[in-house]
């Protein structure tokens, strides 16, 4: 079966959070609405320059995708099946946020064909949630929890926030024990370290007081428990913040990680097609007036193309591979590159391998413990010289 | 032919800041030889450095004309002097040119150290000063105070100094008069043999080197053969002329009371040095005129290519840049941690890092810089003696007698409530109090000799920062005296940089080596293992710190939208790695060679 992804982007929101530095923000529903009519446009004119592509898995993000009602969002979906052979098993997921979903809009997204949700809870702690600037009470996620289920929904990821100002080892323990007591347990955990992200709140107040965040020790501690403590509860680790049960690793996520093609559509999605990078114009006035004209090509709302180089390819292969623990093969590289692997990166790896940051088992090269700790150190080295 | 009595050569001096290139700016504007569009803001200042950090650094010159009330048209030769203490040289270059100078002094600061320098080194050149009060407009002016100031501090008449706004063009007029009226014309005869001054020169691919210089006697023009008195060399005259402004304008000849310049295919910059006399081979003069003071530097470091290929580079850039710099010296020198460079000898601790700038921004080098250190003097017990200018080459203390280190002679102008924390600043760094005299009620001038090592680290910055920005300074070199100087060394990862290493007086080497490692731990980036950091004199270790391993370099998340620009994030931090240098296992940044410079700030 082909694979292919699609991400389509929701850049609205109920308001923003602290530490968010994606495109997103309030709107009104006017915008809204003839956002999701610019979105099927441009779904026409990817399906003008491709054909009807095979679609293995879509991904609602955002923003916060669910605070559309629940007609759009099928809107959208139908739309997608139009201008796109979207395949029987394809993985959909949308992502939610307690306080914007009900039982009746889970049940739309159900039987409209959406298969997995994605909740961002963050935190069981009412405290650290409202620090983080959510909408949200742990209460309100826990109902939004049990009408998913009763919704039908049998994949379910839940997102969480590690590494908080004034968050302390037992708190983040508690997240993580609330979060996989749930009946019945979701199926897949991503758990984030914060990142101060520049032109954040939280980078205004956080970047130059570390002290106010629990420190590199503790964080580690928090991630290395994480690890250990999912385990127990039956989820692998599959990439450096994203833990699954059997069978539920996201199809979405292990494509960027993969080298899998993909198609990004809405304000500022990114797409990787073919070996060419393309990124969306991030503005959305921009967007909406420019696909409201008839003759606009796709080039018109497009502010980045980059026709990714051999070495390119290579790298990226590389540095986004080895975020999953089962890291690259080398076959699968010399099978895709027609260059064996050694000639390549045998001295890095090797130099790697040494230091303790890599492992290798047979065809397939990995991480270590240590490495993941300071991967960015590992994962710069596997971009070549030009 | 130009009548000598309508030219008046003159430069303008100053304290910094108080708005010498201002004012330059103003009189080109009102002697109208540009329309205020061609104005750029300040004409004389034409490197970017110069602009950027608001001081001149080249002496430079600008021909103009003014048609003076008296009717007459007068031709003035104003010629820019560097207002900082590291350029003395250069400013008595430019003063020796001028027949007289315009005193620039601030309506508000009123005298400050290097008023003082600059007017005794201008009267020590025989020229007509007249004050001019700056900046009148300022709501803290106050001329008649500064009138009073320059009278009973200076003792020259100051009554009719104009009361001018350089910035807002108020009263540009009579110091246009005045330099008419109270500078005198130059004298010199024309017919005599040629004696012609060398204050500066440039440097130009097509013309070779252009010679700024002013004619005292005779006269040249093309086809002239002329001689350098010093150095001996001959050449054919290509052009002479005279400075527009930022650009030059040929003529027919220069004759005696003339600034300008000649062009002779001159290749090589060791035969026009600055100081010398022109004369001419078929008219020759029977001696050179009074010299200048000859030049040496007082602080030397070392300067390393960032990238070792670039060696040749950088070698051809002091090259070029010791064309129009006299003061600067270099020679080649290894070190088993940076490479092959050139340790350079410079006149100032702002000199050098005008030169490291310029071969950064124009001969786009990345550059390694050492601690900079002074000249030592170390007599041996076998009687000989040695200038030690790099640590490196200290002799094993067992051959030393004892070691002499180069002290300057300091005064201090500062307003009475600093002068507590500024006596204490000159104790910290070995200063020897000689005195103080009180200018008026609220201000004083403090006399110190001090170690010439002590200033070059920062001492300008922390007498700032202690005295608000109130004192200013000024120094001569005084000699050398005897002293307790040591080696320190510094070991990361147990091995030893050559490039760290610096000389201390002995009582001061714990303090330093402890605040060396410190500073070091924080300049270098945590790697993937412990890495030691000590300072040692000879075997024995005198203070360590440890930069912990890295423990944590992870991004969190990366998806399909993040790609390019976690790459980017990746990319930099190899680009990183390479403005480091590798001393055994250990990337040490570039900056930390430079660490020792700054172990004082807080």
């Amino acid at each position: 079966m082909e694979e292919l992804g699609i991400y389509v982007h929701f850049p609205f929101c109920v308001k923003k959070c602290a530490y968010c530095d994606f495109l997103s923000g309030p709107a009104g529903a006017g915008t809204i609405r003839r956002y999701v009519q610019a979105l099927q446009e441009e779904m026409a004119l990817l399906a003008a320059q491709y054909g009807r592509l095979s679609v293995s898995s879509i991904f609602f993000g955002g923003g916060t995708p669910s605070i559309l009602p629940a007609e759009w969002t099928v809107e959208v979906l139908e739309a997608l099946e139009q201008f796109f052979q979207v395949q029987e098993d394809a993985e959909i997921t949308i992502e939610c946020n307690p306080g914007t979903v009900d039982k009746e809009k889970l049940k739309q997204y159900r039987q409209a064909g959406i298969n997995r949700i994605s909740f961002g809870l963050q935190s069981v702690h009412d405290r650290e949630l409202q620090l983080l600037g959510r909408i949200h009470s742990m209460e309100q996620f826990v109902k939004c929890y049990k009408d998913a289920r009763a919704a039908g929904f049998s994949n379910i990821n839940i997102d969480l926030m590690s590494g908080l100002p004034g968050q302390s080892m037992e708190d983040w323990k508690e997240t993580l024990k609330q979060v996989t007591d749930l009946q019945p347990p979701p199926e897949h955990i991503s758990a984030y370290s914060l990142i101060i992200e520049p032109g954040t709140p939280f980078y205004g107040q956080y970047a130059d007081h570390e002290e106010l965040l629990p420190d590199e020790e503790t964080e580690r501690e928090m991630y290395e428990w994480t690890a250990q403590f999912l385990k127990e509860k039956g989820y692998h680790r599959y990439e450096i913040s994203n833990y699954a049960k059997n069978g539920y690793e996201s199809r979405h996520n292990n494509y960027y990680w993969t080298g899998v093609d993909y198609l990004g559509l809405g304000i500022g999605a990114a797409s990787c097609m073919r070996g060419v990078r393309r990124k969306n114009t991030e503005n959305l006035q921009f967007y909406i007036q420019n696909l409201e004209l008839t003759g606009t090509t796709l080039s018109d709302i497009q502010i980045e193309e980059h026709v990714l180089s051999e070495t390119e390819q290579q790298e990226e292969y590389l540095f986004l591979g080895l975020r999953r623990m089962e890291g690259i093969s080398t076959t699968a590289f010399a099978a895709r590159f027609h260059v064996s692997y050694d000639t390549v990166y045998g001295q890095v790896t090797s130099r790697l391998l040494e230091l303790g940051l890599l492992q290798q088992q047979g065809e397939w090269i990995s991480l270590t413990d240590r490495g993941i700790d300071v991967s960015n150190v590992v994962l710069a080295e596997f971009l070549q010289e030009e | 032919m130009i009548d000598q009595s309508k030219i008046r050569n003159f430069c303008i001096i100053a304290h910094i800041d108080h708005g010498k290139s201002t004012l330059a700016d103003r009189i080109i504007e009102k002697t109208g030889l540009l329309t205020s569009r061609e104005m750029q803001e300040q004409i004389l200042d034409n490197m970017d450095l110069e602009r950027e950090r608001g001081i001149t650094i080249k002496a430079q010159a600008v021909r103009t004309v003014y048609q003076a009330q008296d009717g007459e048209e007068y031709i003035f030769n104003l010629i820019d002097t560097p207002g900082h203490v590291d350029f003395n040289y250069e400013v008595s270059r430019s003063l020796a040119a001028c027949d007289g100078a315009v005193l620039v002094v601030d309506a508000a600061q009123g005298i400050e150290a290097q008023t003082l320098a600059n007017v005794y080194l201008a009267l020590d050149h025989d020229l007509d000063v007249f004050p001019v009060i700056n900046k009148i407009d300022l709501p803290s002016a106050d001329p008649e105070r500064v009138v009073n100031e320059i009278e009973d501090v200076i003792g020259i008449e100051a009554q009719d100094a104009p009361r001018i706004s350089a910035k807002n063009g108020i009263n540009i007029e009579e110091v246009l008069e005045q330099i008419v009226t109270k500078i005198p014309a130059p004298t010199g005869d024309p017919d005599a043999p040629l004696q012609a001054l060398i204050f500066d020169s440039v440097y130009d691919p097509y013309k070779g080197v252009i010679v700024f210089c002013r004619v005292r006697e005779g006269r040249m023009s093309k086809g002239t053969t002329v001689k350098m008195m010093a150095t001996g060399a001959v050449f054919e005259v290509v052009e002479v002329g005279y400075f527009g402004a930022g650009q030059f304008i040929p003529c027919e000849e220069l004759s005696a009371g003339m600034v300008g310049y000649m062009t002779a295919s001159i290749k090589n910059v060791r035969d026009t040095m600055v100081g010398d006399t022109i004369t001419r081979m078929d008219h020759m003069a029977a001696e050179p005129l009074p010299g200048y003071k000859k030049v040496t530097p007082m602080v030397y470091c070392g300067l390393y290519p960032a990238d070792g290929a670039r060696y040749g580079d950088l070698r051809e850039a002091l090259e070029k840049l010791q064309l129009n710099d006299a003061a600067l010296q270099y020679e080649p020198e290894t070190s088993i941690a940076l490479g092959f460079g050139f340790r350079c000898g410079f006149l100032g601790l702002l000199h050098l890092e005008i030169i490291q700038e310029r071969l950064e921004r124009e001969y786009n080098l990345d550059l390694v810089t050492t601690a900079p250190g002074v000249v030592y003097h170390i007599y041996k017990t076998d009687g000989t003696m040695v200038e030690l200018t790099n640590p490196s080459n200290m002799p094993d203390p067992s051959e030393i007698e004892y070691m002499e280190e180069p002290y300057v002679s300091a005064e201090i102008m500062v307003t009475t409530e600093f002068i507590g924390a500024i006596m204490e600043l000159c104790q910290e760094r070995r200063g020897v109090y000689l005195g103080m005299e009180y200018m008026e009620e609220s201000r004083a001038v403090l006399r110190y000799d001090l170690p010439l090592n002590e200033i070059i680290y920062d001492f300008f910055d922390a007498l700032k920062s202690r005295s608000r920005g109130y004192a200013s300074f000024d120094y001569e070199m005084k000699g050398y005296e005897r002293s307790e100087l040591v080696k320190l060394d510094i070991l990361v990862n147990r091995d030893e940089v050559d490039a760290l290493s610096f000389i201390v007086f002995a009582e001061s080497a714990y303090e330093r080596g402890r605040k060396m490692c410190e500073k070091l731990k924080e300049e270098i980036p945590r790697q993937l293992f412990d890495i030691p950091i000590q300072a040692a004199i000879g075997s024995k270790i005198i203070a360590r710190e440890t930069v912990k391993a890295l423990r944590k370099d992870v991004l969190a998340k990366c998806y399909g939208g993040d790609i390019t620009r976690k790459k980017k994030l990746l990319e930099k931090q190899k680009e990183g790695k390479k403005r480091m240098r590798m001393v055994g296992n250990v990337e040490i940044p570039q900056k930390a060679f430079m660490s020792v410079l700054k172990l004082d700030e807080k």
